[in-house]
């Protein structure tokens, strides 16, 4: 157990409006800023974050969204969870396909997310709910081009 | 005395301003879902009873567009063209465009503009022009 690696700063925020959808933007944001996250991957993150958190709402009938700060080493990283206890998604595999929706989107959300981030998973059950996981990781800048320096 | 913070879960109506033929509308900030969709209905209400030939909506003070907010703007500039006017979106921020593109929402069919000063030329020089349709048919 070392404290300073696993810091406990874990926010729950509920998910039930529009307006909630919004804070959870904010909250991601702010997270992702302190943790070094540069600007195109804070965007990244916060619109992922926003699709997910949507889903949430939309399909899930509202459930929460949690922000963990990852500290492995020297790398940075942002965890979120958005759990809810709706009618759970039957075929995942569909559901990751761009353009498939039930909802009356754009089918955008899942798929659209998972190419924001590193990692997206989905537990899901019929009749259970679901949880999305994402992680995105702080990406150092890039090192000189060779050809350049 | 003291005014309530800008908190997000206190929406305020995004305004339409009128310069001569064409509405502006400045987003800013965090636009809730309920927000974007009042201002579809005030942009094509203003468009009836003012006969503006143009809409200019300016995204710079946006931080970010998902695809619930792209779908808004698209469907804004598909309700403004049928009826007779022509929308230009301006001032996307560089991270929201490769955003946009990854989350695989590149609003074909949608004129863009890089500032709102381009955006009213752009109007100015041709307001009858309208945007072809797309191959996909828009949105």
């Amino acid at each position: 157990m070392t404290p300073a690696s696993e810091p406990a700063t874990v926010t729950s925020l509920p998910i039930g409006s529009d307006a909630d959808l919004a804070w959870v933007r904010h909250q991601v944001r702010q997270f992702a800023a302190e943790l070094g996250f540069g600007l195109v991957q804070q965007t990244k993150i916060v619109t992922a974050a926003s699709e997910l958190a949507r889903n949430t709402l939309v399909h899930g009938g509202g459930g929460q969204a949690q922000i963990h700060p990852l500290h492995h080493g020297p790398a940075r990283g942002l965890r979120l969870l958005f759990t809810d206890t709706g009618p759970g998604i039957r075929d995942v595999e569909l559901a990751m396909t761009d353009g498939y929706t039930t909802g009356g989107g754009l089918g955008l959300g899942l798929s659209g997310a998972k190419r924001l981030v590193d990692e997206l998973s989905v537990e899901t059950e019929p009749g259970q709910g679901t949880v999305v996981t994402v992680v995105a990781w702080v990406t150092r800048a890039p090192a000189v081009r060779p050809g350049l320096g | 005395m003291t005014l309530p913070p800008p908190v997000p879960g206190n929406p305020v109506a995004v305004p339409v301003l009128a310069l001569g033929n064409i509405l502006l509308v400045t987003l800013q900030g965090d636009l809730h879902d309920g927000m974007a969709e009042q201002l579809q209905q005030d942009i094509t209400d203003r468009i009836a009873h003012s006969a503006a030939d143009g809409v200019v909506i300016d995204v710079s003070g946006v931080d970010i567009v998902d695809s619930f907010l792209g779908r808004v703007i698209a469907e804004i500039a598909a309700g403004v063209r049928l009826m007779a006017a022509r929308t230009v979106l301006c001032g996307m921020r560089p991270a929201v465009a490769i955003t946009l593109v990854e989350l695989g929402l590149t609003l074909p069919g949608l004129e863009t503009a890089l500032d709102a000063a381009r955006a009213l030329e752009l109007i100015a020089r041709d307001p009858a022009a309208v945007a072809p349709d797309t191959p996909e048919g828009g949105t």
